[in-house]
């Protein structure tokens, strides 16, 4: 499974930040942990804190801190955030032939099983038992 | 705060009334029977005694052509009780008995729409198996 790079971003600097509510990191300090770059994770981030799961901390030594709840936070609300939802997606050419609404059912069936394994996994099991 | 220990046939009418306030369809005698078996059938008791919840699950093999594992068959917790370590005390309890019997991996099926059990079995360390299930409804 493929996931659009902000994405990635968004939950490599949750679950980073998730692993101690206490620190505080900016988008330099998390950009330089994953080797990407800092403009695009200072977006990410920004789009993280308007969802309530970091918090901006001003001053010197000001970055994000982890505010959400590491067991009820799943992978999907971090994927959601970023990535266009099954429903809410716009119809594609094609997509009401016969050969298309064949494909369209299996495409939904492989999007169904990844949105119940995104589902399932809390940071918290994630921080656990990395895998 | 847990006590986790066999289930009796006094457990029944526990067992089954939960069941049913969960799931919506009564079935005494399957929990009669399935208890009658003699597979792992264990239940969940608060230190004031009260029925938490129960679990239940033997070691299969050969079905579907896989080795011996063993199986989780069903779970259920009082809703009032749940965020009390009581899911996992049944799940450690019946994985210790699984190893007893000499089997290194535990299996189980979940609605993959139950995204809470699904949640649950993840956080006990559990993650997708090597079997899909298939399905089709007959005409």
């Amino acid at each position: 499974m493929k996931l659009q790079t902000a994405t990635r971003l968004g939950l490599y600097a949750t679950l980073e930040l998730a692993r101690d509510p206490a620190q505080i990191l900016s988008s330099a300090d998390l950009a330089e942990r994953f080797g990407v770059s800092t403009h695009h994770l200072a977006k990410v981030l920004r789009t993280l804190s308007t969802a309530g799961l970091v918090q901006a901390e001003r001053g010197a030594s000001g970055g994000y801190r982890f505010t959400g709840n590491r067991r009820r936070v799943t992978l999907m609300d971090i994927v959601a955030l970023f990535e266009s939802t099954p429903g809410r997606r716009a119809k594609e050419p094609g997509e009401e032939t016969e050969i298309g609404s064949a494909l369209q059912r299996v495409l939904a069936e492989i999007d169904e099983i990844a949105e119940a394994t995104l589902r399932s996994v809390s940071l918290e099991t994630m921080l656990k038992r990395p895998t | 705060m847990v006590a986790v220990r066999p289930a009796q046939a006094t457990d029944l009418p526990a067992i089954s009334a939960l069941d049913a306030r969960l799931t919506g369809t009564s079935k005494p005698d399957y929990w009669r029977d399935r208890l009658a078996l003699g597979l792992h059938f264990l239940v969940a008791e608060t230190d004031k005694g009260t029925f938490a919840g129960f679990i239940a699950g033997e070691v299969r093999a050969w079905e579907f052509g896989q080795p011996p594992a063993g199986w989780v068959f069903a779970i259920q917790i009082d809703p009032k009780l749940r965020l009390k370590g009581v899911g996992s005390a049944l799940f450690e309890a019946l994985v210790a008995r699984f190893k007893a019997e000499g089997v290194t991996r535990v299996r189980t099926l979940v609605d993959r729409k139950d995204h809470l059990i699904l949640s649950f079995f993840r956080a006990q360390g559990m993650v997708a198996g090597p079997s899909l299930q298939l399905d089709m409804e007959l005409p």
